[in-house]
């Protein structure tokens, strides 16, 4: 294992679908131990990262390694040491709770599978529905069995692609907190999504990709410093990320 | 450097639990592929029966092989149903971007369709009993025939893998099944090639159904087995071989 600070590196990342480009360069390195925010609209290509990072997409050329691991040369590698949560819930609607988290266990050939499945579904509030089939679960406690699935194994940088998309302001909160305990666990977190208020919650570093590269990469105060400074209004306003969103994207398109 | 050790009969196994589970909770499936061939069987017996000229007295005897092709021809239309399906629900893209072997989860797919074949063929043969079918072949003719039988089921069950990985919509997946209903049917399972129109008889003497067919009848009647076998096994490999790249060619792109 190299002694690597960062988790992730990213230099110059480019892939197109035919020939309709998605990504056109993309560089980022994500610390160990941090959660990183990859914002974008959909579309972005914000999946198209995911799935290189995470070995399931070759890119066209440029440079990916997670956990010091080249995703095309060691991909087996790679893929011991991550898990990835998709961004439509991957589980196995006809199993049970339990038996997909069972499964997931046994597939990463770990000792004592029912013990895990047990403890997740403890802590993800699962527990009363854990012998029901999963297609039966709410869209909350589909997505929290989702997310526990990856954390089967305690893999040190986990990826979940839009963890929040489609769920109740309620669901969401539970779902925020999960990762932020994952985090203050020591787990890198990579993730990706369309709200901004989500990357403000929850990233130490945000990254916004626009038009095929990342456009600002920074912590959220540095990016609120590359907005002008309070807004004459009747009230003195803190920028949303949205509102420098809004600025970054208008200076790009009408420069 | 961590060593990555290839755990496929492990993962099999666990794919193998996943798909038999699948398949007992919607018995639907093992019952249709069970009940439509032994309706078959009572139809051309009890109705048909009297008009075919096969040139023995028992025509359930006659029957039977081509019954049992038809049953595995018709289970296969799910197989590709399934893979369509955890493709469609990221389900194999949760297993590629984990340490999991490969091909298990191809391969689980496939036992399990040999083992509900295992199932469904039994209960007719019993059925077959019931109507006078009488055999004198011994243990090893058995052994041969139920050889044969999932050999069939693994050139049929590849085919369809390729379908269910490559098909866009749930009825491509399926569309599959139909080419392959029809094969038993211009064959000699139901009636002497030597009545059929030159053309037709040409290409019935020729398909690789016909071979099997007349196998396993031979086998059951005692007779000697001749050519057929052989005409049988050659094409099994070659076909399974073929499929078996296409499926893993699919199965890596959709993943
Ligand atoms: N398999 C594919 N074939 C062709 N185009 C694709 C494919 N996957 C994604 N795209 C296109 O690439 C762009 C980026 O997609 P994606 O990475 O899914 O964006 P995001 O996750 O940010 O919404 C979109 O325009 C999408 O339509
Ligand atoms: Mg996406």
């Amino acid at each position: 294992m190299s002694h690597n600070e960062f988790a992730i590196s990213v230099q110059g990342l480019k892939k197109s679908y035919k020939n309709v480009p998605v990504l056109e360069g993309v560089d980022f390195q994500v610390k160990a131990g941090s959660i990183f925010a990859l914002l974008g609209s959909n579309g972005a290509g914000k999946t198209t990262i995911v799935k290189i990072l995470t070995t399931l997409l070759k890119q066209d050329s440029g440079h990916a390694t997670v956990n010091g691991f080249d995703v095309i040369s060691k991909p087996d590698n790679v893929r011991q040491s991550i898990s990835l949560t998709g961004q439509f819930a991957a589980v196995d609607e006809i199993l049970t709770g339990r038996e997909n988290l069972i499964m997931i266990a046994r597939l990463r050939h770990l000792n004592h599978p029912h013990e895990i499945a047990a403890g997740l579904l403890e802590r993800f509030g699962l527990t009363d529905a854990a012998d029901r089939r999963a297609a039966t679960y709410s869209g909350g406690m589909r997505r929290r069995l989702d997310i526990a699935m990856s954390l089967v194994g305690n893999s040190r940088v986990i990826f979940l692609d839009e963890p929040t998309t489609g769920l109740d302001p309620e669901a969401r909160m539970e779902v925020w907190k999960i990762i932020k305990e994952r985090a203050g666990s020591g787990t890198t977190v990579f993730l990706t999504t369309q709200y901004l208020e989500e990357a403000e919650q929850l990233a130490d570093k945000i990254a916004i990709l626009h038009n095929g590269r990342i456009i600002v990469n920074g912590t959220l105060a540095e990016l609120k410093q590359l907005f002008p400074p309070a807004k004459v209004e009747y009230i003195e306003k803190q920028p949303s990320l949205e509102d420098i969103f809004l600025t970054i994207i208008n200076k790009k398109t009408h420069a | 450097m961590e060593t990555i050790k290839n755990h496929f009969f492990m993962d099999t196994r666990v794919m193998l639990g996943r798909s038999m589970r699948h398949i007992f909770r919607s018995m639907d499936t093992i019952i249709t592929v069970t009940i439509m061939p032994i309706a078959m069987m009572l139809l051309f017996v009890y109705v048909l029966g009297g008009a075919i000229q096969t040139g023995t007295p028992n025509y359930v005897n006659y029957l039977l092989p081509g019954i049992l092709l038809i049953a595995v021809a018709n289970s296969v239309g799910y197989v590709s149903f399934r893979l369509f399906t955890d493709v469609q629900r990221g389900i194999f893209e949760r297993f590629n971007s984990m340490p999991v072997a490969r091909s298990a989860a191809l391969w689980g797919h496939v036992l399990t369709a040999l083992v509900s074949n295992v199932m469904s063929l039994t209960v007719i043969v019993l059925v077959a009993l019931i109507m006078g079918f009488r055999s004198p072949a011994g243990v090893l003719s058995w052994l041969a025939v139920a050889g044969i039988l999932a050999m069939f089921t693994l050139v049929l069950t590849w085919i369809a893998a390729i379908a269910g990985l490559s098909a866009k919509t749930i009825d491509g997946a399926s569309a599959i099944a139909y080419p392959i209903h029809f094969l038993p049917l211009i064959s000699s399972a139901f009636v002497p090639t030597s009545s059929m129109p030159s053309g037709v008889r040409a290409f019935a003497e020729n398909q690789p159904v016909t071979a099997f067919v007349e196998a396993i009848r031979a086998l059951l009647s005692g007779q000697p087995v001749g050519n057929n076998i052989w005409v049988a096994l050659s094409w099994s490999i070659g076909i399974t071989v073929l499929a078996y790249i296409l499926a893993m060619r699919a199965y890596k792109r959709r993943g």
